[in-house]
């Protein structure tokens, strides 16, 4: 009898590859659980000033 | 946590101070902090280890004072278990921490700083608000050096042998930053080993840095950074170009520090007996690149080795797909639909307008006099509320204004704020939330176009900002509740190109439960990788690419379409109708996706006696020599490989990214086969980036040469009797080599294959360089500013098998996102015919960008323009064409635009 699957993920980490994971999973129907160390997500971006090559504002 | 309203209260009143590790200690914080003001979710934590109660028994300042009771000092760590089907790790990297390298004197020193520590200098939410400003005297400098290679491509002070991929781009970036800060008198010295700008549009950034910017790049590996003597200079000696070795004083240092895994992420892959690799990052093969060693857990982002933003982003989604994959059976078993309450009808009602004029933090109200604004929108007609807020934003707010309207009766919102570009979508959904058509809505922009632009006259910009707020008051007044179309999105995919990524892509998206048609112009599948002999980390391409191809024909969900083009895409995302000729027959798919693998070329060099001498080979036709097993090979004594053929010249201002790490693979190919064979690399900068740099140094203690020239000084071949002769002026010897060779291996450019005819059919953009541009250089590297259709491969950039195959998953995973929906809503923001003022000109239709007019066939109003809203994007132009007034935009009605101007 083959395995009945969960339609959960867990994410570790909510830098912004978690973020992103977190997103196009839960918009394609799968619940997720998104787990983070800080008190906030955001990951090492958030701290970064501008990003290369376009100088936009990393937040 | 549902309680704190993070009002700040706490943090004022908390009387520990403590350094501030957002800040990277730069400045203090309170033992009770948020990160920083945009910190999601808002919430002020408790610092354990620093809080006074935790430590010592007493204090209680922050419960004391906390109006909303929000303190809890009894909440324990608890212990959760959850059933879940699959797990993605991205629990990233830590900057790598020079404090035990002794010769650069971290720690001991105060002007040296490391990257991240720069980075929230420049920060305007950093530690100095954004002024350059150097730590040991708040003093702005007037030199400063950047370090590169620190915990980089280093075995004697640190055990990482790799190269961190993206410090190169951030020390560029945060000089030219510096000066933007501090002015072009900003002496601004870069020294590095090899510039290693390999990525997007780098390549130009950099040039400009060097040649507008001035900031200067010196090639050098800097031995130590001593403290001038009575005063907080430093001195860093290093060797210049002619060979001498000087000292030169900065004001300050930068460390350009690379990644390293973290601690936690190390026990992490401990505890779940996953792989690593050499540099410990998380393993991954070249053909299945987020996939750990153990199934149903996947990885991304840093944790699986050091690189910058984009790829970390393309490696979230492909997780994300290779998970949507495994657990597709289970889709929307667990996640409940949003419900929006129902509307609440307000047409022909009065107006009752609320004001909502945002703090912005200081960004507004450090200018404009916000409480002055707020009571000057209550005096409006028809404005029945206003408040100010400090961030309107916030998720505290959203639940404080779906109130409002609920005690007030409100039934029009005006939010004077930041841009609609980025928040107008937030408050919409919020005013739906609170059962109002989210088109009764008008965001007036008192921060770029007032605060930002007016910051030395406030009181002219409180006075703006009334009156921006007075117009849209009178705007909104005169709204209407529009309606959205919703249509049903066609759940077929079509993937243009069926190699490496296409073919990806296209099996993917079958996984995920969903048809594709595959096109490829060839007659077979497999694209470049059929010419290709083995990866950077060994696998044996061929091998691979055969069990891919061989899944993807046999696939029922996939229709491969071979010799076949496109030649017409009509329709809309979720709704498209596209072309196909396979020879002289003409077929039509309809579909809701697109995705764009179309690859790209290698460039028929044409210097270095290309194409005149048999000798004389490109990196495709030397791996076709390798894949025949060529006896031939064995007898070679002296074989040169010359880089950057074609690519960063001015012609080709950007870099191929795949040919350093190819040529160094090849060589050791070549090596293998006779050890005893002079290889020789002629190169500008190596550009082996993150783990690839192991290969580096393994070709370096396999005895091959590498030569540095300089694009001044491109290397000579000449052909004589016996053999090829190969002259190059050495940059580090200062002098010319001349070498004889039986094999010259080209490492020509990758070049785009004309993407231009496809690219107007698709309605999508070309970068400079002729490769697609994606919707956004970071968050978006696979998404186009077109909805509905996607980008992978060499069609957004040259890159090696294992990012295609990331970026393929990612552009199967967005569409998927859109596909899930099975329905779009589609603006109500859209133009409409008034048929008795149409005269049936047609200019509309001929102005228009997306098709969205036509002529009505027949009926009462036949021969008359009509607008298809679903195509209708909004923009305007057929409204401002129209000579007969006929057309008009709603939530723009001529009514409104008219007073508006009345207001002013």
């Amino acid at each position: 009898m083959p395995q009945k699957i969960t339609g959960s993920v867990l994410i570790i980490g909510g830098g912004v590859a978690g973020m992103q994971s977190a997103l196009d999973l839960a918009d394609s129907g799968y619940y997720v659980y998104l787990l983070e160390r800080a008190s906030s997500i955001g990951g090492g971006m958030a701290r970064l000033d501008k990003t290369f090559p376009t100088n936009d504002c990393s937040m | 946590m549902d309680k704190c309203i993070a009002c700040g209260t706490c943090a004022e009143k908390c009387p520990r101070k403590v350094d501030d590790r957002f800040n990277e200690g730069l400045i203090k914080r309170k033992a009770i902090y948020v990160d920083y003001a945009q910190a999601v979710p808002l919430k002020y934590a408790i610092d354990k280890d620093n809080c006074i109660f935790f430590q010592k028994g007493k204090c209680r300042a922050c419960e004391k004072f906390c109006p909303t009771h929000a303190i809890n000092f009894e909440d324990t760590e608890k212990r959760i278990s959850l059933k879940i089907g699959a797990v993605i790790l991205a629990s990233g990297f830590t900057p790598y921490d020079p404090s035990p390298y002794g010769p650069y004197h971290y720690r001991k020193i105060p002007n040296v700083v490391t990257g991240i520590e720069f980075e929230r200098i420049l920060s305007a939410t950093g530690p100095y608000q954004g002024n350059l400003l150097r730590p040991s005297d708040h003093k702005e400098p007037g030199k400063i050096a950047w370090v590169q290679c620190v915990g980089s491509r280093d075995t004697h002070l640190c055990d990482h042998g790799y190269c961190s991929a993206v410090c190169c781009m951030y020390a560029i970036k945060q000089a030219v930053v510096a000066k933007e800060h501090a002015g072009k008198d900003l002496d601004c010295a870069i020294f590095y080993m090899d510039m290693r700008t390999h990525g997007k549009d780098f390549e130009r950034y950099f040039e400009r840095a060097k040649k507008k910017d001035g900031v200067r790049f010196i090639r050098s590996r800097i031995p130590t950074i001593e403290s001038l003597e009575g005063s907080d200079d430093l001195v860093i000696p290093y060797v210049n170009e002619s060979g001498e070795v000087v000292e030169e004083r900065f004001d300050m240092a930068v460390l350009s520090t690379g990644l390293e895994m973290s601690r936690d992420g190390l026990k992490l892959a401990g505890s779940l007996n996953i792989d690593l690799t050499e540099g410990r990052f998380c393993k991954a093969e070249t053909f299945t690149p987020v996939r750990t060693s153990r199934e149903g857990i996947f990885a991304c982002g840093t944790f699986q080795g050091p690189k910058d933003i984009p790829q970390s982003v393309i490696d979230a989604s492909a997780a994300a797909a290779e998970t949507g994959a495994l657990l597709s059976s289970a889709r929307n078993s667990l996640t409940t639909k949003k419900k929006a309450p129902e509307q609440r009808e307000k047409t022909g009602k009065r107006p009752r307008i609320g004001v909502f004029v945002c703090h912005c933090g200081l960004n507004i109200g450090g200018v404009v006099d916000v409480p002055a604004v707020r009571d000057y929108a209550a005096t409006l007609p028809f404005v029945e509320y206003s408040t100010d807020n400090l961030f309107t934003c916030s998720t505290d707010t959203q639940e404080v204004i779906a109130q409002v309207i609920k005690e007030k009766n409100l039934n029009r919102i005006v939010v004077a704020a930041c841009t609609p570009k980025t928040h107008e979508s937030l408050f919409q959904e919020t005013m739906v939330n609170a059962g109002l058509n989210k088109y009764l809505f008008e965001m007036t922009n008192i921060r770029n176009q007032d605060s930002w632009v007016h910051r030395d006259n406030p009181e002219e910009a409180t006075e703006k900002a009334k009156d921006l707020v007075r117009m849209a008051v009178a705007k909104v007044g005169l709204t209407s509740p529009l309606e959205e179309t919703e249509v049903d999105i066609n759940q077929r995919a079509l993937v243009i190109g069926g190699g490496v990524s296409g073919m990806a892509a296209a099996k993917n998206l079958s996984e995920q439960g969903y048809r594709v048609s595959l096109v490829e112009r060839a007659s077979s599948l497999g694209g470049n990788a059929l010419n290709l002999y083995r990866t950077w980390q060994g696998e044996n391409i061929q091998e691979k690419l055969a069990d891919l191809i061989n899944s993807v024909s046999t696939d029922p969900n996939i229709d491969i379409h071979p010799d076949s083009e496109i030649v017409a895409v009509d329709g809309f995302v979720g709704n498209f109708r596209s072309t196909i000729h396979t020879g002289k027959k003409e077929r039509v798919i309809e579909h809701g996706v697109i995705v764009v693998a179309t690859g790209a070329l290698e460039l028929e060099p044409d210097e270095y006696l290309y194409g005149k001498d048999s000798r004389v080979v490109t990196h495709l036709e030397l791996d076709a020599r390798f894949m025949k097993d060529d006896p031939s090979l064995k007898d070679i004594n002296t074989a040169v490989f010359i880089q950057c053929v074609g690519s960063r010249e001015p012609q080709r201002p950007y870099c191929s990214r795949v040919c350093c790490t190819h040529a160094i693979e090849s060589a050791l190919h070549l090596k293998e086969l006779n050890p005893e064979m002079k290889v020789y690399i002629l190169y500008r900068d190596i550009r082996t980036y993150g783990e690839r740099e192991y290969l580096y140094t393994k070709a370096r203690l396999a005895g091959v040469v590498f030569i540095q020239y300089s694009v001044d000084q491109k290397p000579a071949v000449s052909a004589n009797g016996d053999g090829l002769r190969v002259e190059v002026f050495d940059q580090s010897l200062g002098q010319s080599v001349e070498t004889r060779a039986d094999l010259v291996v080209l490492a020509s450019a990758i070049v785009p294959p004309g993407n231009e005819k496809l690219a107007q059919l698709l309605k999508v953009p070309l970068n400079e360089d002729g490769f697609y541009m994606e919707a956004h250089a970071k968050l978006g590297p696979s998404d186009f500013p077109t909805e509905g259709v996607f980008l992978c491969g060499m069609a957004h950039y040259p890159k090696p098998i294992d990012e295609s195959i990331a970026q393929a998953l990612a552009a199967s995973s967005r569409a998927v996102t859109l596909m899930a929906r099975e329905k779009i809503q589609v603006s109500g923001t859209v133009a409409y015919v008034n048929p008795s003022l149409c005269s049936g000109c047609q200019v509309c239709i001929a102005i228009c960008p997306y098709s969205a007019p036509s002529i009505v066939e027949e009926g009462p109003f036949a021969g008359k323009a009509e607008i298809n809203p679903v195509l209708c994007k909004g923009c305007g132009l057929c409204v401002t064409s129209c000579r007969s007034g006929a057309l008009n935009l709603r939530g723009f009605e001529e009514g409104q635009i008219l007073a508006m101007i009345d207001e002013l």
